[in-house]
């Protein structure tokens, strides 16, 4: 690229983002990088630069140049959360597909920084994530690279379940509170030298046998409870799974709000790039490229496009609300702007489509549930707009992985570990959970249990490291 | 806010992974020889250079939903109705809503690119001819250029560069400043060769099929597989190896390498007629006495009856004048530990040959079973003199 394009596209970026202030957008500062293809598929299947090695990201990166080569697909756009944020640019790109980029990845910046689920989101986790690597490189080096590899992939079979609420602090409960009160002596002039010594305790290291292994229980955070109450983990391998761990309450708020994020980018690059002076090809291009990302696909869902026709959907209905929604909730109409900003710091993708995905979209999208009948044929089997909303929602829940939890760390009085999938009418992939029970069991040293609904009948899964039982 | 533009040239991250993943497919090759083996892609391969085969042990396990008991929400053009069938399973790519190829939750394995070469160098690493001989009288010999010293001269193209810069550093060095840089004659070194003979001993493959009406699609695939990799593994290995084809139903007749692994036929099965025609052929063209052969025989052990005692008496004759005869019996797809008590030709063999030092029979009754029947004909024993 020349000085002379950079200088243009300088320009462009400056212009977009005053457009975007005057919107009402508010993203970080963001940075823009132009890159060559490589690397944009490499930030692209590590989903964060500098992140730690593991072949299962080699994997996924081939997959991507592959895709790539064949010209099957093209990453346009790769945007970090972080603070100030950063926006890839393909050096292939023409100057209207940078355009359109710059004003999208503005359009996520502004969701990132605003949404509140994001509120808890470390800002610098790009360094994070590279020391991450140079500690698990540095294990590599201690342990062997193989067996850091082997363990990772056992770490990374149940790295979804974690609590996505881990921020929230559990309450004490008012009895626990007075028990603590009655055994606190009166406060002496001294006194605040006794919590130094307090905090020293604490940063004891937590797994020592005689804790209990059943307190906080049913818990969610499978990762965090077997990191802190496994027998068998090294301290290296407990690190490791803290960093997993880490790095996955970083990206669990993306995996919240796929569709909301994408559909806010696409709005206002959309909106952006009306603003802009665009030449007659120009118009022409963008109008193309804006048809490629929010096209609905046949059978398929294409989350930029339900999200973009939701948040356009929104705004007209409150800027302009039927004589129903007047008089039932007093709406006057012109509040369309402020609405959607309302909606995108406050819902998720959850909330989003139970609250805002409307009958006349339903039929405008004909979205429709579809399964497979008779092992055969994948067949629609219902239209009626509430139940695809909540077949909709119902996979959404839980980012779309099962929900387990921990019931018992002491089953059997045998350290054994019993974990239940919360079953709600989908049945687990048997194969593959017989072999992520493996990975379980890998990290918890002993047998471990798992509580599942196999053809309508409660099961239990177990697992000894040697052979699996059912029953 | 800023446009920067880094050099990203030394960014090898992606790629030092992606070999990690390639590390992992290799091993899970090595451990499924056996199913790649006699996988129809790699056999019908055609002369590509590479195929894809499915391999399990590279799935990344989780705790997920049954996709095909899931239901899902999909989007239509505006027509769709209650009772509409949308996709059919099993059909790649055929709209099945939220699929996308390779990394859609319901496939069941993940394919990896493998390099036939590759995977021929994984089988053939323990393979050998066995009971190989010294046969003095016809040996052929083959030369070799071996590259294996370096001069002060030679021909400017097999200038050794990297020693060259070496040796100029050194010689910097001793004049005070260890550098590169003012290049001297005396600093060139050139590889240069020497020619190396090789001995190898004459050996011979008669390659024998059943090609029967009794020979059912699978029958015919497993043997022609097993002769895929066999022909392929002595080209690789040998330079001096001649391969004889011959299929056989009542009649045997020698064929071409193509007729042999393309063609169909019918009729019954009189295995002594193959057996005949070696003999005949060994006589005429590859008197033992300069050759080392090597009869191998698939058949399904359909045999007619009386043909029996005239099989196991060419047999005989077979083995007392070659190194192995292998014969391979082929089963019923799936039949598993089934095994015909008698009648077929697999336990006559074993029941009547008296010299069974030099004979080796397998059964064959899964596709898998090819590569083990390749390590127990051409597995390492009776090495008598190096190839």
């Amino acid at each position: 690229m020349e000085d002379r394009e950079i200088r243009n596209l300088e320009k462009a970026v400056e212009q977009i983002w005053e457009i975007a202030l005057r919107f009402g957008l508010d993203p970080y500062p963001t940075n823009f990088e132009i890159v060559p293809a490589t690397v944009m598929y490499e930030v692209g299947s590590y989903a964060l630069p500098g992140r730690y090695s593991h072949w299962t990201f080699g994997k996924a990166y081939q997959r991507m140049k592959t895709m790539y080569d064949f010209a099957l697909s093209r990453i346009y756009e790769v945007v970090i959360n972080t603070n100030p944020a950063y926006g890839f640019l393909l050096e292939t790109n023409s100057p209207v597909q940078n355009q359109m980029v710059i004003a999208h990845v503005l359009g996520h910046v502004d969701f990132f920084k605003n949404n509140i689920y994001f509120s808890k989101t470390n800002r610098r986790m790009v360094e994070s994530v590279s020391t991450h690597a140079q500690r698990i490189m540095d294990y590599e080096f201690r342990h062997g690279r193989r067996t850091v590899e082997e363990f990772l992939d056992a770490v990374l079979a149940i790295e979804e379940h974690i609590d996505p609420n881990f921020f929230i602090r559990h309450e004490v409960s008012a009895e626990e509170e007075k028990r603590r009160a009655e055994h606190r002596p009166a406060e002496g002039r001294y006194d605040d030298l006794w919590s130094l010594d307090k905090t020293v305790n604490t940063a004891a290291p937590a797994n020592t046998d005689a804790k209990d292994v059943r307190a906080g229980l049913p818990q969610k955070d499978l990762l965090f409870y077997l990191m802190e109450n496994s027998p068998v983990l090294q301290p290296w391998q407990r690190d490791v799974m803290a960093m997993v761990h880490e790095e996955v309450e970083y990206f669990i708020p993306q995996m919240q709000t796929k569709i909301m994020n994408e559909g806010w980018a696409s709005f206002w690059h959309a909106r952006i790039m009306r603003e802009l002076d665009l030449s007659d090809n120009g118009h022409i291009e963008f109008a193309d490229l804006h048809s490629a990302v929010v096209s609905p696909q046949k059978g398929k869902l294409n989350p930029y496009y339900l999200g973009y026709k939701m948040f356009e959907n929104i705004e007209r209905n409150w800027d302009d609300p039927s004589a129903e929604d007047r008089e039932k909730f007093g709406r006057n109409g012109g509040d369309g702007r402020a609405k959607i900003f309302e909606v995108r710091e406050v819902e998720s993708d959850v909330s989003f489509l139970r609250n805002y995905l409307t009958e006349e979209l339903c039929e405008e999208l004909d979205l429709f549930v579809y399964e497979l009948v008779e092992e055969e044929t994948w067949t629609i089997s219902e239209k009626r707009w509430e139940r695809v909303r909540d077949q909709l929602v119902a996979n959404m829940t839980n980012f779309g992985f099962p929900y387990l939890q921990v019931e018992d760390g002491d089953y059997n009085g045998n350290r054994e570990l019993y974990l239940k999938h919360c079953y709600e009418g989908t049945e687990l992939d048997l194969r593959y959970a017989r072999k992520a029970l493996e990975h379980v069991q890998r990290l918890w040293g002993r047998t471990v249990h798992l509580e599942t609904v196999v053809e309508e009948d409660v099961t239990v899964l177990h697992y000894d490291g040697e052979d699996h039982r059912e029953d | 806010m800023s446009i920067q533009r880094n050099d990203w040239s030394l960014q090898r991250k992606g790629i030092i992974d992606q070999e990690r993943h390639k590390e992992r497919v290799r091993e899970a090759i090595r451990k499924n020889l056996g199913s790649i083996v006699s996988n129809e892609a790699i056999i019908l391969s055609d002369g590509k250079r590479t195929v894809r085969v499915p391999i399990r042990a590279l799935d990344e396990y989780k705790f997920r939903f049954d996709y095909h008991k899931q239901k899902h929400v999909g989007q239509g053009d505006g027509k769709t109705r209650v009772g509409d069938v949308i996709g059919r399973e099993g059909q790649a790519g055929q709209g099945k809503g939220g699929h996308q190829a390779g990394q859609e939750p319901g496939s069941e394995y993940y394919e990896a690119e493998v390099n036939i070469d590759e995977i021929a160098a994984l089988i053939f690493e323990d393979l050998h001819l066995p009971f190989l001989q010294e046969k003095a009288k016809k040996a052929v010999q083959s030369k070799k250029t071996q590259f294996n010293e370096i001069r002060r001269t030679g021909v400017i193209a097999n200038l050794d560069k990297r020693r060259m810069i070496m040796e100029n550093i050194r010689r910097n060095a001793r004049e005070g400043h260890a550098r590169f840089g003012d290049i001297k004659k005396d600093d060139l070194r050139f590889k240069t060769w020497e020619e190396v003979m090789r001995y190898e001993s004459n050996a011979v493959v008669i390659a024998m099929m059943d090609v029967s009406g009794s020979m059912g699609e699978f029958k015919k695939y497993v043997a022609r597989s097993f002769y895929f990799w066999m022909v392929r593994f002595l080209r690789t290995k040998y330079d001096n190896v001649d391969i004889v084809f011959i299929s056989h139903h009542t009649e045997a007749r020698e064929v071409s390498e193509e007729q042999f692994f393309t063609q169909g036929e019918s009729g019954g099965t009189v295995v002594s007629s193959a057996y005949q025609l070696a003999l005949e052929i060994i006589k005429l063209r590859y008197p033992a006495a300069d050759w080392n052969i090597y009869p191998f025989h698939f058949s399904d052990g359909d045999n007619y009856y009386s043909d029996n005692d005239e099989a196991v008496r060419l047999a005989e004759e077979l083995i007392s004048t070659c190194n192995l005869f292998g014969y391979g019996e082929i089963g019923e797809e799936g039949s598993g530990s089934y095994r015909r008590a008698s009648g077929a030709l697999l336990s006559i063999f074993n029941d009547r040959l008296k010299d069974k030092k030099h004979f080796s029979g397998v059964r064959i009754d899964d596709k898998e079973d090819v590569y083990p029947a390749l390590k127990q004909f051409f597995g390492r024993r009776g090495i008598e003199t190096p190839a």
